[in-house]
């Protein structure tokens, strides 16, 4: 079926505005990056001289590597600790019937709704009792942060991963079964290679969440623990905003994250239309 | 059988930590709003005095600063959530039924707009930020390119800031409706549409019978998930313009953190949280309502 020549202009005319609504900020960012300092807050649409060095100071300004490199520790170990968990339990969700699934299972897709200040608020506090107690810090330490990410990031995984396992044919881990395998055994031998794809995309979802993660990080960093996320703002300095250096490195926090995203994207679909597409 | 003691030692892990990060902290946040805490009691603050309901009281009275305040965010919350959901719905389903057919670049062009949702949402928040300083890019396009302004206007401050986080929110959140909606256009079998148009039904009718009951439940489930994201969103507006947000773009996750992180008055911070709480309960019935309903139809 051929479309007449005004759909057809109409056609790529919407397609366009709304590449250029998104690229703009884009297009941006990159061009800004590479403006001195002393042009990049006049609203220039593009550099009149390009200038490298952004790239280069944005390293000494604020301690840039330490950052990532905590972004890294906490959303790793977040991720890593959430999948483990989330691999036995969502198992038991997929194939073993319990006393209590239902009611677990609800708790799990309701908590995975609620706002992260709900639970920031009361753990500050337990934080700063258990502190008075033991002597514990975890406040500022790597420890908390992470406890705090499996807030969002255990619920998502389960409820995800359980879908996808959910979606292995049992005659595989049947036969496993009678050939002795002990039902642990067939989920590690039989169930999770097959949906190895599933469980990889569960755990960059996890990742990406902890690294986007500001509301725990800005209160429960200080400066050794500091991530990505809240350092960034560091650039803006009581003297001056060094806005072109930000933009470089927000260039940097932004590429591993987009590519990793785009290598997933369809699972995230898959998950959370489970049941409603097929 | 031994099936159910299998069952319970393989969820026992994922139980403890469900206690330990979600219900604990969520009866403490239940105790800590009958509880008058501040700044000079924190360290201590189980000793802290039990006030009852007066957090709520404060909370909800228009009389008070702390209370009106809080009713305006709730205001604010609601308005910035309905339009960014709508809009995004919208903007999403048109860019999805649009980019249905198979057309030259198509893979290209679904990766742009899929850009803004796969960008870490505190660069997002950074970025535009920038762009909307005064001497800023957003500015530049409105008085020197299109001339739709004569000066340059305030947009991290006064009542532009509402319009601000909701052209953010927005930039990041339709790429999702729309990745959601492509992914439910192209489950339907094209033989439908057929069967729709060898009976003579154009393309209205091939839309009104086929891909909108086909698409509901894709269509209820996102537009219940932007829901809930856009009505707890704290990054959005905390990137954006910091915690103390102007009046008009106080949204309600930040009002609550802004009250104890802030100000140090966890008990009415706490109560405030309860009180959101309440909301997000009804949300996730209709959620689960929702679910229930997709997994009928499929």
């Amino acid at each position: 079926m051929r479309r007449s020549l005004a759909a057809q202009i109409g056609f790529w005319v919407a397609l366009v505005v709304l590449a250029l609504f998104v690229l703009f900020p884009l297009y941006m960012m990159i061009t800004s990056s590479l403006k001195p300092l002393s042009e990049v807050t006049l609203g220039t649409l593009y550099p009149h001289i390009v200038d490298w060095s952004p790239w280069v100071q944005m390293w000494q300004t604020i301690p840039l590597g330490r950052y990532f490199i905590n972004s890294l520790i906490v959303s790793i170990c977040a991720t890593a600790i959430s999948l483990l968990i989330a691999i036995f339990a969502s198992y038991a969700f997929a194939r073993l019937p319990f006393f209590g699934k239902n009611a677990f299972g609800t708790l799990i897709l309701s908590t995975q709704m609620f706002p992260g200040v709900l639970f920031l608020l009361p753990l500050y506090l337990i934080f700063v009792v258990v502190q008075g107690w033991t002597g514990l810090p975890f406040r500022g330490t790597y420890l908390g942060l992470i406890l705090t990410y499996l807030t969002f990031a255990l619920p998502f995984s389960i409820w995800m991963l359980r879908g996808y396992l959910e979606s292995v044919p049992r005659d595989l881990e049947e036969s496993a079964l009678v050939d002795g395998c002990t039902p642990v055994q067939s989920l590690f031998r039989v169930v999770l290679p097959v949906a190895l794809p599933g469980v990889i995309a569960v755990g960059i979802f996890a990742f990406l969440n902890s690294w986007n993660e500001i509301l725990f990080a800005s209160v429960l960093t200080n400066a050794q623990t500091r991530t990505l996320s809240i350092g960034l703002q560091s650039y803006a300095t009581q003297q001056q905003v060094f806005w072109n250096q930000m933009m470089a490195a927000s260039i940097l926090a932004t590429l591993p994250i987009v590519i990793g995203f785009l290598f997933v994207q369809r699972y995230i679909v898959q998950g959370l239309t489970a049941g409603a597409v097929k | 059988m031994q099936s159910r003691g299998l069952a319970w030692r393989l969820v026992a892990p994922a139980l403890f930590f469900e206690l330990l990060i979600h219900i604990l902290p969520m009866l403490t946040g239940i105790t800590m709003s009958f509880l008058s805490i501040n700044q000079f009691n924190l360290a201590n603050w189980l000793h802290a005095p039990f006030v009852g309901l007066a957090n709520y009281r404060v909370g909800v009275s228009p009389a008070s600063p702390i209370g009106s305040s809080f009713l305006s965010s709730i205001r604010v919350t609601f308005a910035f959530t309905a339009l960014v959901v709508l809009c995004s719905v919208g903007i999403g389903l048109g860019a999805a039924l649009l980019m249905n057919r198979p057309f030259p670049g198509r893979a290209v062009v679904r990766t742009i707009y899929l850009i803004p949702y796969a960008m870490p949402v505190f660069v997002t928040g950074i970025l535009w930020r920038f762009m909307f300083l005064r001497n800023g890019a957003v500015n530049t396009l409105l008085v020197n390119v299109f001339h739709l302004a004569d000066h340059p206007l305030f947009w991290l401050i006064g009542s532009n800031a509402f319009w601000s986080i909701v052209i953010v929110a927005l930039w990041r959140l339709w790429p999702f409706c729309f990745l959601m909606f492509l992914a439910g256009l192209q489950a339907i079998p094209t033989d439908l549409y057929e069967a729709v148009s060898i009976d003579g039904g154009g393309a209205w009718a091939q839309f009104r019978q086929i891909t909108l009951p086909l698409m509901r439940p894709v269509l209820s489930i996102t537009t219940l998930v932007t829901t809930l994201w856009t009505f707890n969103d704290f990054t959005t507006p905390f990137t954006l313009l910091g915690s103390g947000l102007p009046a008009s773009a106080d949204l309600m996750a930040v009002h609550i953190y802004d009250n104890a992180f802030l100000h140090w008055q966890f008990g009415i911070g706490s109560a405030m949280s309860v009180m959101m709480l309440v909301i997000m309960l009804i949300f996730t019935i209709l959620y689960n309502r929702a679910l229930r309903v997709g997994s009928e139809v499929a």
